[in-house]
């Protein structure tokens, strides 16, 4: 560029440090640069006291994201990251937005692509929200002494008695892992997500990238996906599943389509995809085939001929400013199933700018819809999932008393398998195995081990949430929803406590 | 906290209130003096084809809501009678608010196609609450609701119940944890002829009134017992479920169980009202003109007694109440959590009134 130094701006923030003592490089460890999938980390000849030439660890100060690999792995904790931001002095100008654009005015050019949810500073309304507990006047119930019930089924209900229920869902923990689709992650995820859900009785989503046919035996676990570009669709595909999702949009990125690029469209890829190897995946930003609520309609429809109405039909949005009519559209519309995706939601690859600015915080979207439908006297015809920004199992349980039936996890299953956010997702280097297909990578992931960790995060989630409900003298979890009157909030402001339908502590 | 009893004569045998006033004021301290109340079957032989109101209006006679619901009723139905309801203001309750009755019948050219008469004046109903100061105690044929703030034994002698007789009632004695004590708060909470007493709290009262607030129903005074009725006549009146299957509904079987037995209806009725889950400690007494059910919460986390003397039966929060007014018993036993006890009133009863 011009003659202008460009080493300024690829500075990392990150950097791996050495504790040259505890280290065992004189045995002749690399375990720390061979686990580095960056290239952060390499071995350099050092001449010791002792006059021999040794190889030591160095970090490169070229690609770390502090995805804290190797410091898991090394088996002397000798590594620890540091931080090391580029101060500027003024108060405004933070380092991140400086750098941003020293990458962008870089070689680097172009749209700034991450990985994982928004990192803003936007509240997070969880945080300001409380459970009640039952003191004196009822009494708490032991989920130890008593049997505490959270299995939830989703599907359209009868608005009458006596007329047929359509085809359920049947979640023994009101928790799904959310769509990550072959590409973003690889098979062996998936496996592990499709054998921890049959274990416990819930459902994986497969993602818009195809149904991997060695997996198809977990169909009775399985949410398949039809999104925009249509990958991997085909009659068997959709026949092999318990559900089919229709995918108009994604927290992460609301109203932008997807690119897995050609690098990765390996043969497996491509064979699950249906296109050629090697070539570009390309997720158009709307559905060709729907411009219009009347076109979902028929979309939802032909779906649901297709699979002679034996399945529920989801259809999933992201939380944007009119979440509540689109989503009493979607209804009306006959989706059985609206998951509704936070702005906060993850994904593997996003344009920085639209993560960061778009949509909606699922607390408040979830409330409105819930609401809206209750309003318009049609909330049993269909089942609401809120997904988005979910962390831990109280939010769970936050999201059912303001509407949900159930949730989705994604982010949560990634760090369950190690991942440490460093939100380089899309550059398939992904040092714990999880987002890449590279071999060598991928096999990081065991699967017998990678089930077990997602099926103890179920176990743990549902085991907090029983005692949360036993606080709250609540023995069967659909008396939770939209049960605002077991919540409160603490500093929010009357506009926020209208839409979240709850009173202030202290009401 | 609450003290519940209930007294039915399955022949129609009709009895004065004295009896259940003695039976409740021996569980006095099951109360705190805020909120006293009685229900009778049986009360008004004569009007018996119509609707009895009992409408209770803050402050005195002058109140303008008194002309404005009066105006409103003569819209409405015709209004064969209206009176004041007697009462005798005594030391321990010096004061009240206005209380009338009137019998009623819809006009019949004002139902809306498909609205059944019971839906008219449950309508009704919901807009005189919405009024101002004024407040429909009860709105079933042949029933009375009396109640008041007092302990229920002196809310008796306020409106003197000796003086009405009945084949049922039903007292309940409050002691009001989570809303304010007041006139109307008190229970028994009654829509058309059917009422509840309830001992207990609701933890699931939120998911509740979002439900009956989607399908039309207006939660006014925020208690649970409100709630209980409303789904009781949701499901039962409106969407012809049997009385067992309301109960169900409220108080269902564990999945697990559901799953053992494979009982398909059973899921059913779970899966599509699961948002008329009752949850949390309570024990109720339901009453309708042909018969009573007794329910308590899945953990039984309430107590209530129920037992047998030739064709009547009695159910209370404590069994004292129930020695007290029949020391020698054919049957006493306490339900199990979650299972309905259903008496019912005898085939020919009406006759034998």
């Amino acid at each position: 560029m011009n003659g202008m130094e460009n080493n300024w701006k690829t500075i990392p923030a990150f950097h791996p440090e050495f504790d040259i003592e505890r280290c065992d490089y004189k045995n002749g460890c690399s375990i720390c640069s061979k686990e580095c999938s960056f290239g952060e980390i390499s071995m350099h000849p050092v001449k010791d006291d002792d006059g021999e030439v040794r190889y030591r660890p160095r970090a490169n100060l070229t690609a770390c994201n502090s995805c804290q690999r190797c410091v898991k792995m090394c088996p002397e904790g000798a590594i620890h990251i540091e931080f090391q931001p580029m101060h500027t002095s003024h108060g405004y100008w933070t380092s991140d937005y400086a750098s941003n654009i020293w990458r962008q005015a870089g070689d680097e050019g172009g749209v700034l692509l991450v990985g994982n949810g928004a990192t803003g500073p936007q509240k997070r309304y969880f945080d300001h929200i409380m459970f009640d507990a039952c003191q004196v006047t009822n009494p708490s119930i032991d989920p130890l002494r008593e049997p505490m019930e959270i299995r939830r089924y989703l599907g359209r209900k009868p608005a009458q008695y006596g007329e047929e229920i359509g085809p359920q869902l049947k979640l023994d923990v009101p928790i799904m892992f959310g769509a990550m689709s072959f590409g973003a992650v690889n098979k062996r995820v998936q496996e592990a997500e499709a054998r921890a859900t049959k274990d416990v009785g819930t459902y994986w989503n497969t993602g818009e990238g195809g149904f991997f046919k060695d997996l198809r035996i977990y169909g009775e676990n399985t949410i398949v996906q039809v999104a925009s570009g249509r990958f991997g669709v085909s009659e068997d595909y959709l026949k092999s599943a318990a559900a089919v999702e229709i995918k108009i949009g994604q927290g992460a990125k609301p109203g932008i389509g997807g690119h897995l690029p050609g690098e990765k469209v390996l043969k497996a890829i491509s064979e699950t995809r249906m296109i050629p190897e090697g070539s570009d995946a390309l997720s158009p930003a709307p559905h060709h085939d729907i411009y219009s609520i009347e076109d979902l309609r028929q979309l939802i429809y032909a779906i649901k001929e297709a699979m002679e109405y034996k399945v529920p039909v989801s259809v999933k949005i992201a939380a944007v400013h009119n979440v509540a009519p689109i989503v009493s559209g979607v209804a009306r519309a006959g989706a059985d199933i609206i998951a509704i995706d936070g702005f906060r939601g993850g994904t593997g690859a996003t344009p920085l700018q639209i993560r960061q600015s778009t949509g909606i915080p699922i607390e408040l979207a979830i409330s409105a819809a819930d609401t809206r439908l209750r309003e318009e006297g049609i909330r049993d015809t269909v089942s609401l999932v809120a997904s988005g920004g979910i962390m831990c199992s109280s939010d769970v349980l936050k999201a059912i008393c303001l509407g949900a039936d159930a949730v989705y996890i994604g982010t949560p299953v990634l760090v369950a398998l190690g991942c440490g956010l460093c939100q380089r997702c899309f550059s398939g280097k992904c040092a714990y195995g999880i987002t890449t297909n590279k071999p060598g990578l991928a096999e990081r992931i065991d699967v017998e081990q990678a089930t077990q960790a997602l099926k103890n995060l179920l176990h743990a989630w549902g085991e907090e949430m029983k005692e949360l409900m036993g606080s709250m003298g609540i023995s069967a979890i659909e008396a939770l929803r939209s049960n605002r009157d077991r919540l409160r909030g603490v500093g929010l402001n009357e506009e926020e406590l209208r839409i979240l339908e709850i009173k202030h502590a202290g009401a | 906290m609450c003290g519940i009893v209930g007294i039915i004569n399955t022949d129609g045998h009709r009895i004065d209130g004295s009896h259940i006033q003695e039976a409740i004021r021996i569980q006095r301290d099951r109360g705190n003096g805020l909120g006293g109340g009685f229900a009778v079957y049986g009360a008004y032989p004569e009007n018996r084809d119509k609707y009895a109101f009992h409408i209770m209006y803050e402050g005195d006679r002058h109140n303008p809501a008194v002309s404005a619901v009066e105006d409103y009723l003569q819209s409405r139905a015709n209004v064969y009678q209206s009176e004041q309801i007697p009462v005798y203001p005594n030391d321990r309750i010096p004061r009240g608010p206005y209380f009338k009755r009137y019998f009623l019948k819809p006009i019949e050219e004002f139902l809306s196609p498909q609205q059944t008469e019971e839906d008219y004046i449950v309508e009704i109903v919901m807009h005189i609450n919405s009024m101002q100061d004024a407040f429909v105690v009860s709105s079933g044929k042949d029933v009375g609701v009396f109640k008041g703030m007092g302990y229920p034994e002196d809310i008796a002698d306020y409106f003197r119940i000796e003086d009405y007789q009945g084949y049922m009632w039903v007292a309940h004695n409050r002691f009001p944890t989570n809303t304010p004590g007041w006139w109307g708060g008190a229970h028994p909470f009654t829509i058309l002829d059917k009422t509840v007493v309830h001992n207990g709290e609701i933890t699931s009262y939120g998911t509740n009134v979002r439900w009956l607030e989607m399908n039309g129903y207006q939660c006014l005074l925020q208690t649970d017992t409100e709630v209980i009725s409303y789904i009781y006549d949701k499901l039962t009146r409106r969407d012809g479920l049997s009385k067992r299957d309301a109960c169900y509904v409220m108080a269902p079987a564990l999945w697990e169980e559901i799953d053992r037995r494979g009982d398909e209806k059973d899921r059913y009725l779970r899966q599509i009202y699961g948002t008329a889950i009752v949850n949390g400690p309570f024990g109720i007494v339901l009453t309708h003109r042909d018969g009573a059910i007794v329910l308590n919460d899945r953990n039984k986390l309430r107590p209530v007694v129920c037992a047998q003397v030739g064709n009547t039966y009695y159910a209370s929060s404590e069994e004292c109440s129930i020695r007290f007014l029949s020391p020698e018993v054919d049957r006493i036993w306490s339900p199990r959590g979650g299972e309905p006890v259903m008496i019912d009133m005898l085939e020919g009863y009406k006759e034998a009134v």
